[in-house]
C-alpha cells in the first residue's frame, strides 16, 4: 500500500511532520487543561471557588497535579497481572491519542508552493479510521479491569466494554445518515461541503449539518457521552457501586494516564462532532472575511488566505471548547443513569431512532429537499 | 391496603408522557438551572471566604487565641496555680511553676510564676474556661485573633514568647484589664 492510495499524496516528513507533533502536543494541552476546566466549572456550577491557589487562578494547577501523580507510590495489586495491569492505561493513552489524527483542525497553509494541511493524514477513509481507534480504546479499559485482579474492577471494564459495544452501533447508525449526505468518509470533505457560496452572510452557519440532520446529532451526541465514559453514562467508574470501576487499584500515573485518556477521548470527540455537524474549519462571513482581505487588506494572495485558514483554525477550536464545555455542563448537572436504563436507551430507543433517521434522510434525498453530494464527490 | 391512620398520602401512579420519557425537556430545564449558577458564580460577589488572605468578622465574644496579660506596671500577671490546666477539659495547658529571684520583681506580679507555659493549640477547644478559672486575671482568649493554619505539629505548641503580651501599653491585647490612660502614660515614661 502506497501512501498515495490513502489519500495522501505530498508525503512531506519535515512539515506535516511539525503538523503531527503540534496535533500531538496540542492535544495533550488540551486534555491537561480539562482537568483544571472541569474543576473549575465544577465549582462554578456549585456555588463555589474552585482551584484557585496554584498560580494566577489556580493556572498552575495541572502541573501540581502532575507532580503529585507522578510521585505517588506506584501500586501492584496481588495476583494482578503485572505485564497486562501496565499495558492498559498505556493503550488506553495511545488510542485516545491516535484517533485526532484524521480531524481537520484547519485548511491548507501556503508558503509559494509548499503547502502544509493542518490535519495529520488526510485519509478517505477518516471517518472510519475514528470509529476503529474509538472501538480499540475500550480494550485498555478492559485489560486494566480484567487485570486488576478485583471484582469491582472487572464489573467496570465489562460495563464499559458492553456500553461501548451498544452504543457504536447507534452512532455509527447516526453517522450513517451524514455520509449518506457528503457521499464522502474523509472528515476534510465534510467540511468542505459545509459551506455555501452564496454570498448569504449567514449561510455558512446553515449550511452546518447540524440543521441538516438534527435528530442525527442528538443521537451523535448522546453516544459521545457513553463512548467517553461520560456522565450521565460514567458506569464504568461509577463510585457509588464500584469503588473506582475499571481503575479502583491503579494509583500514581497509571491512574493519570486513565483520567488523561477521557479528557483527550472528550477532546476529540468534540473535535469530530464539529467537524461532522458544525461545519468543522467553516466560520459565518468567512468569504467574506477572505475578500476583504485580498482586496482591500493588501496583503499578498499567501498571507491573505493563511490569515483566512488560521481563522477557521480559531473557529474550530472555539467549537471544540464549547463541546468541552457542553460535556462538563452536563457532567455537573444530570445524575447517572442506571445501568438498565442505560441498556434500554441504547438498543431500543436510540437504534430505532437512529435507524428512522437513516430512512428519513434516504427519504429526503430521493425528494431532492436534501442535495445529494455523493456524484460530486465521487 | 387500609390506611391505619387515614393520613396517608394518595399517590396516583401516572405513565410518564411522551416529553417525560424523551428526558430532552428536563434536561434543558436541569441546564438552564446549573447555568444560572454558572454566571452567579462568575459575575456576582462568591460566597466563599479565601481564609487565609480574608478572614470572617469576629463577633465581639468570639474566643480565638490566647493571650497572658500583663498587669499596669508591666509585670505578668500569671502566678502558675495551675487552675486553668486543671480547668482545662482539653488538658492542652501545662506549665512549670518557679519562685521569683530577688530583682525580678518588675518581671513578675507575684513571688510564684510561671518557668514555662505552653498551650497546645491543636488540642485546645477554646471553650474558655482557663479564662474563668484564672483568679489573677491573667488568661483570656482574645476576640480578633485566631491560632493561624501551620504545617508542622510542634508549632501549633504556643509558649510564653508567642502567649504573653507586649509591655507597651500601645500593642497590648484589647481582651481583659485595660490600662486606664494614667497607668498607660506611666508605663510609657517608664519604658522610655
Amino acid at each position: 500500500m502506497n501512501l498515495e492510495s490513502i489519500g495522501w499524496p505530498e508525503f512531506s516528513l519535515g512539515w506535516q511532520g511539525l503538523v503531527v507533533l503540534v496535533i500531538f502536543g496540542v492535544s495533550l494541552l488540551i486534555a491537561t487543561y480539562c482537568t483544571y476546566a472541569e474543576r473549575v466549572i465544577a465549582a462554578f456550577l456549585q456555588d463555589r471557588v474552585g482551584p484557585d491557589r496554584a498560580g494566577p487562578f489556580g493556572l498552575a494547577q495541572p502541573l501540581a497535579d502532575a507532580v503529585k501523580l507522578f510521585t505517588k507510590e506506584e501500586f501492584f495489586p496481588g495476583g494482578a497481572n503485572k505485564a497486562l495491569f501496565v499495558f492498559g492505561p498505556c493503550l488506553a493513552m495511545v488510542t485516545a491519542l491516535m484517533s485526532s489524527a484524521v480531524i481537520p483542525f484547519g485548511n491548507s497553509l501556503h508558503f509559494g508552493s509548499t503547502v502544509i494541511r493542518l490535519q495529520s493524514i488526510d485519509s478517505n477513509i477518516g471517518m472510519l479510521y475514528v470509529f476503529g481507534i474509538v472501538s480499540l480504546g475500550v480494550y485498555g479499559i478492559m485489560i486494566g479491569g480484567w487485570a486488576s485482579n478485583n471484582k469491582f474492577s472487572l464489573l467496570g471494564a465489562i460495563r464499559a466494554a458492553s456500553q461501548n459495544i451498544s452504543y457504536e452501533l447507534a452512532m455509527g447508525l447516526a453517522l450513517i445518515a451524514v455520509l449518506m449526505m457528503s457521499g464522502s468518509l474523509s472528515l476534510r470533505d465534510i467540511t468542505m461541503q459545509q459551506t455555501s457560496a452564496t454570498g448569504w452572510h449567514w449561510g455558512d452557519i446553515f449550511a452546518w449539518n447540524v440543521f441538516k440532520q438534527p435528530l442525527g446529532f442528538i443521537i451523535f451526541i448522546v453516544c459521545a457521552f457513553a463512548e467517553t465514559n461520560r456522565t450521565p453514562f460514567d458506569l464504568p467508574e461509577c463510585e457509588t457501586e464500584l469503588v473506582g470501576g475499571y481503575h479502583t487499584e491503579y494509583s500514581s500515573m497509571k491512574m493519570g494516564l486513565y483520567l488523561f485518556a477521557e479528557y483527550i477521548n472528550v477532546f476529540v470527540a468534540t473535535a469530530v462532532m464539529s467537524v461532522l455537524y458544525f461545519g468543522g474549519f467553516n466560520y459565518p462571513f468567512q468569504y467574506e472575511f477572505l475578500d476583504f482581505l485580498q482586496t482591500k487588506a493588501g496583503l499578498s494572495a499567501d498571507w491573505a488566505h493563511n490569515i483566512f485558514v488560521l481563522m477557521g483554525v480559531v473557529a474550530m477550536f472555539m467549537k471544540i471548547f464549547t463541546g468541552i464545555f457542553f460535556f462538563m455542563w452536563i457532567r455537573w448537572t444530570l445524575p447517572r443513569f442506571r445501568y438498565d436504563q442505560l441498556m434500554r436507551l441504547g438498543w431500543t430507543i436510540l437504534i430505532p431512532l437512529a435507524i428512522f433517521n437513516i430512512l428519513l434522510t434516504g427519504g429526503l434525498i430521493t425528494a431532492g429537499i436534501i442535495p445529494d453530494l455523493t456524484a460530486a464527490a465521487r | 391496603m387500609q390506611s391505619l391512620s387515614n393520613r396517608a398520602k394518595k399517590l396516583e401512579k401516572k405513565p410518564f408522557t411522551l416529553a417525560e420519557r424523551a428526558y430532552l425537556p428536563a434536561i434543558f430545564q436541569g441546564l438552564t438551572i446549573t447555568m444560572q449558577h454558572f454566571f452567579r458564580a462568575a459575575t456576582k460577589k462568591q460566597i466563599t471566604i479565601r481564609y487565609p488572605e480574608e478572614t470572617r468578622p469576629f463577633s465581639p465574644v468570639f474566643r480565638g487565641l490566647h493571650v497572658l496579660k500583663r498587669d499596669e506596671q508591666g509585670r505578668e500577671r500569671c502566678t502558675a496555680c495551675g487552675l486553668c490546666a486543671v480547668a482545662c477539659p482539653a488538658e492542652a495547658i501545662t506549665m512549670v511553676a518557679g519562685e521569683r529571684k530577688k530583682g525580678e520583681q518588675n518581671l513578675y506580679r507575684e513571688e510564684k510564676y510561671a518557668v514555662s507555659y505552653e498551650i497546645n493549640m491543636l488540642r485546645c477547644i477554646f471553650c474558655g474556661l482557663c479564662e474563668e478559672a484564672c483568679p489573677k486575671a491573667a488568661i483570656y482568649l482574645q476576640a480578633d485573633k485566631m491560632a493561624p493554619p501551620r504545617y508542622e505539629r510542634d508549632e501549633f505548641i504556643y509558649g510564653k514568647d508567642r502567649l504573653v503580651e507586649p509591655v507597651s501599653p500601645d500593642t497590648r491585647s484589647k481582651r481583659g484589664i485595660q490600662l486606664t490612660p494614667e497607668q498607660a502614660d506611666k508605663l510609657r515614661t517608664q519604658l522610655a
